[in-house]
């Protein structure tokens, strides 16, 4: 337990987080390994928060965010929202995956945004209709909203998505490298559209991301991890960078912090690797 | 060679930037097709070519055999179907084989959607399905009439046995790959929104999986159908209100060939109307639409 500390920084006094995830351990299994991917990890989500998972892939980023999620359960502690273990997954966790077909394909743009609200019942029947819309028209896709998602691009998929777990206003948003599968330009503007989003409703939003631009970017606050298994290997603040920020000096020094301590992690890690290959 | 290569430079171009962009001598960047093209790329319109071919083609080999015992000519056969239609008991036929067909084949998919489920819930069930579905998936659905006579007897339950037999592994076969075949992100997705159980199976899992679902219906219902003409041609003999294979079989002992050749068509008309009307039309409206097949 060496990491929980909570810089005080931009947050207001006597909040108390959204989310507290306190030395979880996740493990997994596979045909034949049991594989722990995060070993006590510790951070707190508060309101507004843009907070992201940065690490090398095999650090367990991804798991953690499912186990935020409640689609698994960590073997040790527990992660509590607002004083409630988690258990399950539920529509007060929306995620974004990274693939495209976590869209229904039977299910027209507006359908598919419509969906988990008449489900979840969270929503009065009159109302969803309207919301569903409102979230359509936040990304931009009112003119394709009655088409189906195998007609869109990647990108409008990714946006679909995110309308889809908005329009459920969700306490917090988990996505999982959500435009990693993008080209470099519709990322770009994915996640420029992100931002402005946030702007507007201040939604908190838990990112998982192995890009360091990414997490700068996207992040107001970032948690590195180090692979096999996850740890945390620091917590940052990034809440002064933007776009328009990428190419500054202390945009370039924090990049480079970041970059040191993955590199030198995967550089041990490979050598390991080659150990165990050997051996 | 290597050492000139290594010092070896492109040459240094001015850069080009267009202002303006056209699209020069190729004119037009869309052309209407031809009709003849536009009529050859119909696949109702080749498929239709094909069969006037065939049908020229018995035609005139019937006339040059010119023995109406063995090979009538087409135009016999249109002649016998058409009377056979309006005059003789072919539509009570069509009826009979249906009405049968109809009763095991939503017995069987019905029986499969019980199979499935438990599939899906347990895994005790997911090895009673492969199991049984290994063991009786290859065993053809007629080997099993001595059986069905012996205990049912002659007439529909016998049928509706060895029709729900042919149906049942097919359907439950494919609907449980097909479930298994869901993406992970699609089922995180639907649990995401809360969904459990029942709402689950039938707000994600049967959408997702329904291309195999589909395809397990259809693969059915062309066993079903070749099961019930082969069991009517063997005992329809004895039932009192007879099938399509009953209609054949009585016309070939009549040696009218011409009839036998009618009841075939009708058989082979019913199966392409159900599969290019039916089941097309439900593809159309589902997985094309849904740009799950193409």
């Amino acid at each position: 337990m060496s990491t929980t500390a909570v810089e005080s920084g931009t947050q207001t006094a006597g909040q108390t987080p959204l989310l507290a995830v306190d030395g979880v351990t996740l493990q997994y299994k596979t045909r034949d390994h049991l594989v722990t991917a995060t070993y006590r990890v510790s951070f707190d989500v508060f309101p507004a928060d843009r907070f992201v998972l940065l690490g090398p892939s095999g650090c367990g980023k991804s798991t953690l965010l499912k186990g935020v999620g409640g689609f698994m359960k960590p073997v040790e502690d527990l992660v509590t929202r607002e004083g409630a273990v988690i258990e399950s997954p539920g529509p007060d966790r929306m995620m974004v995956f990274q693939e495209f077909d976590q869209l229904m394909p039977w299910k027209t743009v507006l359908a598919n945004v419509m969906f988990p609200m008449r489900v979840s019942r969270a929503f009065p029947r009159n109302e969803i209709l309207d919301r569903a819309m409102a979230a359509i028209e936040k990304v931009g896709l009112t003119k394709f909203r009655d088409i189906h998602p195998h007609m869109l691009s990647g990108g409008m998929k990714q946006r679909v998505a995110i309308a889809r777990a908005m329009a459920m206003e969700p306490d917090i948003l988990l996505m999982d490298e959500p435009y990693a599968a993008l080209d470099a330009l519709t990322r770009r503007q994915m996640q420029e559209e992100l931002l402005q989003l946030w702007e507007d409703t201040r939604f908190a939003v838990l990112f998982v991301t192995h890009s360091i631009e990414e997490a700068i970017i996207i992040g107001s606050r970032i948690l590195v991890l180090s692979p096999h298994p996850g740890r945390v290997k620091a917590e940052l603040n990034a809440h002064q960078f933007t776009h328009t920020e990428q190419g500054s000096t202390e945009f370039m020094a924090l990049n480079r912090r970041i970059h040191n301590m993955l590199f030198a992690e995967r550089i041990e890690a490979e050598a390991l690797q080659r150990e165990s290959d050997h051996a | 060679m290597p050492e000139a290569r290594s010092k070896l430079l492109p040459p240094l171009r001015p850069e080009v930037e267009n202002t303006s962009l056209e699209s020069g001598q190729i004119g037009e960047v869309q052309r209407p097709l031809s009709a003849w093209e536009r009529l050859v790329n119909l696949d109702w319109v080749r498929r239709v070519a094909i069969l006037v071919i065939l049908a020229l083609a018995w035609e005139l080999y019937g006339r040059y055999l010119d023995n109406p015992l063995m090979v009538p000519t087409f135009s016999n056969m249109v002649a016998a179907l058409w009377d056979a239609t309006v005059h003789g008991p072919l539509l009570d036929r069509i009826y009979t084989s249906i009405r049968v067909l109809l009763i095991g084949y939503v017995s069987g998919v019905g029986l499969a959607a019980v199979f499935t489920a438990l599939a899906v819930s347990t895994r005790i069930g997911t090895d009673l399905l492969s199991t049984l579905t290994a063991m009786f998936n290859p065993l053809p659905a007629i080997a099993l009439l001595p059986l069905a006579l012996l205990w049912f007897g002659l007439g529909v339950p016998s049928l509706v046995f060895v029709i729900i037999h042919s149906v049942l592994w097919a359907v439950a076969l494919n609907t449980h790959s097909g479930f298994l075949s869901v993406s992970e992100t699609m089922r995180m997705a639907g649990q995401n929104y809360g969904l459990r159980g029942v709402r689950f199976v039938v707000h994600v899992l049967m959408p997702a999986a329904f291309p195999a679902i589909l395809a397990g219906l259809k693969i059915g219902w062309a066993f079903a159908w070749r099961t019930l003409i082969a069991a009517e041609l063997v005992f329809g003999v004895s039932s009192r209100s007879g099938g399509l294979g009953w209609f054949i079989f009585e016309n070939r002992n009549q040696l009218e060939t011409a009839y036998v050749f009618a009841g075939l068509t009708a058989v082979i008309i019913i199966g392409l109307l159900v599969e290019s009307v039916i089941f097309r039309n439900i593809e159309i409206r589902t997985v094309r639409k849904w740009g799950m097949q193409h």
